[in-house]
C-alpha cells in the first residue's frame, strides 16, 4: 500500500539525472580540451607499466569512454615479455632500485627468457574524478 | 517622466580607471542582456557612472531591454570606425543620467569588429566611467573574443540547465583565471528545485565551482519589465529588484551576502509525496 503511494507521488528526480549527466559530459569535455595533460598521463602510465613488463609502445591504445555512471579509461597494452625480477603478482610491491634498468635488460633478452608475446590484455581502470580534474577549474580568487 | 539628474558623467575628468566587466555565458537565451541592463541600473543607483556596451553586433537588444531603442542614433561600429565620436554615440538613460549605453550595430556583422580597436575603446571608456559593462554575444567565436578583449573581470550567467552549465564551463575554461569569473544563477524556479526537477544552485556550483554573486528567480515580472523597457532593478520593492541591488553591492565590494532564492515548501501533494518518502 505504502509502496503504491510512494510510486504515485514519488517525483521523478530528474535533477539527479541532470547532475550525473553533466558530471560525465564535463569530464569528457575536459579530457578533449586538455590534450597535453592526457598525453602526459598516457606517457606516465606507460612508463609505470613498462617498469614491470616489457610492452609494445607503438601498439598501446589508451582511450576514454563512458560506462554507466563513470568515465572509464581503457588501456590496451600489448605485453611482449614479463620481467622476471620485477614482474609477477607482488612485483609491484618490490621497490628495487634498478627497476628501470631491469626492464631495459629484459628487453635485451627477449629471445631466451621471455614468454612469447602474450595475448593483448585489457586493463580497465575507472578514473576517479579528481584524476581528471577539470583543467580549467579556476581556483577561487584570493580576494 | 524623465527624471533628469545633474550631469554626473564627466567627459573631461581624467585619471579615472573604472572597472571593465564582461557579462557572458556561452549559451544564448540565459539572460545576459537582462542581467546587463539590471546590473547597469543597480550600479548607477549606487551613484556610480556606468557605461553599458552592447557587443552583440548584428543582434542589437540591450537598447530595447533598457527602453532606449528610440534614442539610438549611432552605434559601437561607428565609434570603432571613427566616423562618430564616442560622446555622440552614447545614449543617456531615461531614468538615471549616470547610466549610458553604447548600442550595437544592427546591420553589420560581428567579424567587422576590430579587436584591437575594441580593446582601445574599452580602455578609453574606463577613464570616464566607474563601470564599463560589456554585454557579450552568445557563442565563443569572434564576437565573444571582441567582447572580452577589453574586460578584466567576467560575470557568467548560468541557468540551472545542463546545456547552460556545460557552456558556462567551457566559457570559464576559455576565459582562464585572468578574469576571475563570478557566477549569477539566473531563472531559478524554487518550486521545481524543491521537487527535484531542476538543478539547485548547489548542484550548478558543485560543477562550476565559481564565486557566487547571486541567484535570480525565474520571475514573470521580468517579462513584464522587459516588455516595457523598464528593467526590474528600477523598482523600489520586490525580491528580484532587491537581488539585483545586492549583486551590485557585492560587485562594488560591499561585504554583503549573495542574494539567494528561498526554496519554498511545495503544495499539498508535494508534502504528501514527501510524507511517503518520495522526496528523494
Amino acid at each position: 500500500m505504502i509502496e503504491f503511494f510512494r510510486k504515485l507521488f514519488a517525483p521523478t528526480n530528474s535533477s539527479q539525472t541532470a547532475k550525473e549527466r553533466l558530471r560525465l559530459v564535463l569530464m569528457t569535455d575536459h579530457l578533449s580540451l586538455a590534450p597535453d595533460m592526457i598525453e602526459q598521463m598516457k606517457r606516465d602510465f606507460i612508463d609505470v607499466i613498462a617498469k614491470y613488463v616489457e610492452v609494445d609502445r607503438d601498439k598501446i591504445e589508451i582511450n576514454f569512454e563512458q560506462q554507466d555512471k563513470a568515465l572509464a579509461m581503457l588501456a590496451n597494452v600489448p605485453i611482449l615479455a614479463v620481467n622476471r625480477n620485477g614482474g609477477g603478482g607482488d612485483g609491484g610491491k618490490k621497490r628495487e632500485e634498478p627497476a628501470t634498468v631491469e626492464a631495459a635488460a629484459a628487453t635485451g633478452s627477449t629471445g631466451s627468457t621471455a614468454t612469447p608475446a602474450l595475448p593483448r590484455r585489457r586493463r580497465r581502470k575507472k578514473s576517479a574524478p579528481p584524476a581528471v580534474a577539470p583543467s580549467n577549474a579556476s581556483p577561487a580568487p584570493a580576494g | 517622466m524623465h527624471e533628469v539628474q545633474p550631469e554626473p558623467v564627466p567627459v573631461a575628468e581624467k585619471a579615472k580607471r573604472g572597472r571593465a566587466i564582461v557579462i557572458t555565458s556561452g549559451k544564448g537565451g540565459v539572460g545576459k542582456t537582462t542581467t546587463t541592463a539590471n546590473l547597469g541600473h543597480a550600479l548607477a543607483a549606487r551613484g556610480c557612472s556606468v557605461a553599458l556596451i552592447d557587443a552583440d553586433v548584428g543582434l542589437r537588444n540591450l537598447d530595447i531591454v533598457l527602453g532606449l531603442e528610440s534614442r539610438v542614433k549611432h552605434n559601437l561600429l561607428d565609434v570603432l570606425d571613427g566616423t562618430v565620436e564616442l560622446d555622440d554615440a552614447i545614449v543617456r538613460d531615461k531614468h538615471n543620467a549616470s547610466l549610458v549605453l553604447l548600442a550595437a550595430a544592427q546591420t553589420r556583422e560581428k567579424d567587422e569588429v576590430d579587436t584591437e580597436k575594441m580593446k582601445a575603446l574599452v580602455e578609453r571608456m574606463r577613464e570616464h566611467y566607474d563601470y564599463v559593462i560589456i554585454d557579450c554575444p552568445a557563442g565563443i567565436e569572434g564576437g565573444f573574443k571582441n567582447a572580452v578583449v577589453g574586460a578584466d573581470e567576467a560575470i557568467v550567467v548560468c541557468t540551472p540547465e545542463v546545456s547552460a552549465v556545460r557552456d558556462v564551463d567551457r566559457v570559464v575554461g576559455l576565459l582562464g583565471n585572468k578574469f576571475r569569473p563570478q557566477l549569477i544563477v539566473n531563472r531559478l524556479r524554487p518550486a521545481l528545485v524543491k521537487k527535484g526537477k531542476m538543478l539547485s544552485v548547489e548542484d550548478v556550483n558543485a560543477i562550476l565551482r565559481l564565486p557566487l554573486l547571486g541567484v535570480i528567480a525565474d520571475e514573470p515580472e521580468i517579462i513584464v519589465t522587459t516588455n516595457r523597457g523598464e528593467p526590474i532593478a528600477l523598482r523600489k520593492d520586490g525580491a528580484t529588484a532587491a537581488a539585483y541591488h545586492a549583486i551590485a553591492a557585492k560587485i562594488a565590494g560591499e561585504d554583503v551576502a549573495a542574494p539567494t532564492v528561498e526554496i519554498k515548501e511545495t503544495g499539498f501533494f508535494g508534502r504528501l509525496g514527501a510524507m511517503f518518502g518520495g522526496a528523494k
